[in-house]
């Protein structure tokens, strides 16, 4: 950590810095294919950015793909594919909507509680995949999955209006939270907007991802699990506690996610509640290659590509179609898996190559030595 | 062999088919020639039927119907396999799917065969019946590489023999011009390793006692509460008849390991040796029978625990247990020890003071690397080696169970590693010693067992034992003999230290 490794650096960087040039090519060679000028909507969306109120939207929506982030990562981190998050983020967010309604406690007891009702419902939920997975050996990567589907379901009946469900209009509600449990923002005035309160918790779980992962006896066995499963156990690690346990945590953080709006803004879970969290949280992990730092960054990229676009649509004198920011965000998941699979791979050739060379000097010295010795 | 093979490339050196220099880039290649080899752990799809087995990867030779089928039947009778192409491989015992890999082998056109210790898996009625295959292979002009660490077999089935050693051939031998006892001096080399370990340092306190300790193959039923492990031989060998399929992979092993004493065990590779590193370490968990460590049982303990109180584990696949390879040195220097000091205070990791041990292990066990930034994976399988070993040593083992701790190691750090165990010996480490180097199993234990079949069947002194006797009690051939291994042994014990002294 002390001694910046160039290399190390120029390594971590050249993946992200690959895919995104070649995500922006692959993108300006569909706008070209369907006949539009390849350069134009990315200039129009980085104007865009430059409003405040747009910038604001963009700082909120990325504070709740970093927590989903995380939570994908966690799981990356030992080798666990959550692709659950999405589930476990809906599911969470709508329990807390049910109890916020109902509960009045104090405000610095409430949204305490409201937290622990979401992390303890999203762990719950990501603990069934876990539970299956060192039972049954189930995959993961299959029951989370269905669990998304079983969430859905779960949500719809909850929400009927004959069990927790109110309606408003043609919208199904949870009802409007108590007043202790809105989590305050930073108004920038009326027509800025407010950022959420929550955006200094999501980096401060980065923080706390940081330091469990890198400085902790807990962060040392779930990694060396990621890394090699065998050896982790040959060191002690339990291998089916450390799936349970990194599913539970992972399902935690899935079910903070959806806070930073509902605390913040919504204070209700209805239809409108946005989906897909989840699997934009894995296109961020992957992007950020479950650095929490990296995620920051990948967190805010997507964020804007999200909030920018829709201009494109209203742009003048020509509009552009705003799912071409969709369009990138599907080739920076496949530019991403390939060159970072590609760098790594060179990055451990180069790095062999480098060791033997330094080595290769020192055993000339030492070859007759040896030949002595043996 | 996996150069032959066109798996590996050579640094140097040619290889010549018939009369033709040819370099392989992949099997592919090797197949084209006409090599073709029969690997020790088959590669055969069990879900597939042996016709589908035989054409898969190979379906423009004769299609995937009726020609190949013909094909099939015609190898079969041909060199007297018997083998039947419609049945599914998953119902087939070991000595058919060798039959089969041979088939398929043949079905490629080989002309050469690379046999990789076949006999590792097979019963001495199938292993007669594979020699006789072999013979008509051969009268049929056929070339077959023959691999193996048993000396009578060798010696039964081949013309011409090669002894390699340490990557060297060392040696050449016309088999009826042999015996096995000048061939296993060839493959030990004629000087064997300085007995400095004859000044004995075994002390009477036991460090690690087993006790008829049982493991049952993963998957088959357990049957441990029928069986009375306790009991002797004949009734074991009664159940285990009656149980059928359940194979005990470790049957019975008991011994006791004292403070300061190397116990080493011989034994041709996969016949519980990885059982039974498991079963210490805590990977698996005895059947039946129980360990004590210190005069504690230690049998339920979880493999943590185990490492926490003292016991050093040098794996036999390093890559696999031993390593994270694509973490930094000081990382892998962290590995196995997470919850000990110098790594960790409390809950929290101490990098500082794990990186400066690292350092230090660096440079006291001469880990050959630039620094120990550099990920594991970038260095040697030696200098590797050395930082497993000084890991395990840093932390002051009691007991330290070391399997093939110099394989794959260059010569200069197999004489090293070698010194840090015989030196930790000497201050009271017990040491159980796992390995397929006769040199180093005679040179560096204190008392020799034979495991065959799970089974510790012999024991022997290192300072009167004759890597003959090791070997055929190694491939557990006749019990009668073996006692005549361990009477002599016995007679030997006594006299040993005054010869050595």
């Amino acid at each position: 950590m002390k001694k910046f490794d160039k290399e190390r650096v120029l390594l971590a960087v050249a993946g992200p810095v690959i895919a995104l040039v070649s995500a922006i090519l692959l993108t300006s060679v569909v706008l070209v294919a369907s006949g539009k000028n390849p350069f134009e909507p990315y200039v129009l969306m980085l104007q865009q950015a430059s409003f405040s109120d747009v910038q604001v939207l963009i700082i909120n929506q990325a504070s709740m793909y970093y927590l989903a982030a995380l939570a994908v990562a966690i799981g990356f981190r030992m080798n666990l594919f959550n692709i659950g998050v999405d589930g476990q983020y809906r599911l969470a967010a709508m329990m807390t909507a049910v109890v916020g309604a109902h509960v009045a406690l104090p405000s610095f007891l409430q949204i305490p509680f409201l937290m622990l009702v979401a992390m303890l419902t999203g762990a719950f939920w990501a603990g069934i995949a876990g539970v299956l997975k060192t039972t049954r050996g189930v995959s993961e990567v299959v029951s989370t999955i269905m669990l998304n589907a079983i969430a859905t379901s779960l949500i719809g009946y909850l929400t009927l209006s004959n069990v927790w469900g109110v309606q408003v209009g043609n919208n199904m509600t949870t009802g409007i939270m108590k007043k202790s449990g809105w989590f305050p923002g930073i108004n920038l005035g009326a027509d800025v907007g407010e950022i959420y309160g929550l955006v200094f918790f999501a980096i401060l779980a980065g923080i706390l991802y940081w330091l469990v992962l890198n400085r902790t006896r807990f962060g040392f066995d779930l990694r060396a699990t990621g890394a090699s499963e065998t050896a982790a156990a040959a060191s002690g690690v339990d291998a089916k506690k450390m799936v349970r346990t990194a599913m539970l945590i992972s399902g935690a953080v899935a079910g903070l996610s959806g806070l930073p709006l509902l605390l913040g803004d919504a204070h209700t879970y209805s239809l409108s509640f946005p989906t897909g969290l989840g699997f934009t949280g894995i296109t961020i992990a992957l992007l950020g290659r479950n650095n929490p730092v990296g995620i920051a960054f990948a967190a805010l990229l997507i964020a804007f590509l999200d909030k920018a676009s829709p201009a494109l649509d209203y742009a003048t004198p020509v509009a552009y179609e705003k799912e071409i920011a969709t369009i990138m965000q599907g080739l920076i998941v496949f530019a991403v898996v390939i060159s970072y699979e590609a760098v790594r791979q060179w990055g451990l050739r180069r790095q062999q190559k480098r060791v033997g060379a330094e080595l290769a000097a020192e055993a000339n010295n030492n070859s007759h030595k040896k030949e002595v010795a043996a | 062999m996996k150069i032959l093979y066109g798996m590996q490339k050579p640094d140097e050196g040619t290889i010549t088919v018939e009369g033709e220099q040819v370099a392989f880039g992949s099997p592919a290649d090797a197949i084209a020639r006409g090599i073709g080899m029969v690997h020790q752990h088959f590669m055969l799809a069990d879900n597939l039927t042996v016709l589908e087995n035989v054409v898969l990867g190979s379906e423009k030779l004769y299609g995937i119907g009726g020609g190949a089928r013909k094909k099939i039947k015609e190898i079969s009778d041909r060199y007297g396999l018997g083998v039947r192409p419609d049945v599914l491989v998953e119902s087939l015992g070991v000595a058919d799917r060798q039959r089969v890999e041979i088939l398929k082998v043949l079905f490629r056109g080989a002309r050469t065969l690379i046999l990789d210790e076949p006999t590792a898996v097979l019963v001495p009625q199938e292993v007669d019946a594979l020699f006789e295959n072999l013979r008509e292979l051969k009268s049929e002009g056929l070339s077959v590489i023959f691999i193996s660490h048993k000396l009578g077999e060798v010696l039964s089935v081949a013309d011409d023999i090669t002894v390699i050693r340490r990557g060297t051939t060392v040696g050449t031998a016309v088999p009826s011009q042999t015996t096995p006892r000048q061939l296993a001096e060839l493959m030990v080399g004629s000087e064997l390793p300085t007995p400095e370990t004859a000044e004995s340092t075994v002390t009477d306190e036991a460090v690690i006692e087993v006790n008829g300790l049982t493991v049952h193959a993963v998957g088959g039923p357990s049957l441990g509460e029928l069986a009375e492990p306790s009991a002797g031989g004949l009734l074991t060998e009664a159940t285990a008849e009656t149980a059928g399929e359940v194979k005990r992979v470790l049957d019975d092993v008991t011994f006791t390991i004292h403070a300061g004493e190397v116990m080493g065990i011989a034994g041709v590779e996969g016949n519980g040796q990885t059982e039974l590193i498991d079963a210490l370490i805590g990977l698996k968990h005895a059947d039946s029978g129980s360990i004590s460590f210190l005069g504690e049982d230690i049998t339920a303990w979880p493999t943590r625990k185990r490492r926490e109180q003292g016991v050093g584990y040098i794996p036999e696949d390093r890559h696999r247990h031993g390593l994270l390879l694509e973490a930094p040195l000081w990382e892998n220097r962290v590995l196995g020890h997470v919850t000990e000091r110098p790594n960790a205070k409390g809950f929290w990791l101490d990098l500082k003071a794990a990186q400066e041990d690292t350092r230090r292990i660096v440079e006291e066990y001469d880990v050959r690397t630039p620094g120990i930034d550099v990920t594991a994976a970038s260095l040697s399988g030696g200098n590797q080696q050395k930082l497993i070993v000084g890991r395990e040593m840093s932390h002051k083992p009691k007991f330290l169970i070391a399997a093939h701790p110099t394989r794959g190691v260059d010569v200069g750090a197999q004489a090293q590693i070698w010194d840090q165990i015989r030196e930790a010996r000497r201050e009271g480490l017990a040491v159980l010693l796992i390995s397929a180097d006769l040199d180093e199993l005679i040179g560096l234990s204190d008392t020799l067992r034979v495991i065959y079949n799970g089974k510790l069947v012999a024991d022997a002194d290192p300072a009167a034992i004759t890597p003959e006797e090791l070997g055929s009690a190694m491939t557990g051939a006749a019990s009668g003999h073996l006692e005549h291994v361990e009477e002599s042994t016995e007679d030997a014990t006594d006299a040993a230290p005054e010869d050595e002294a």
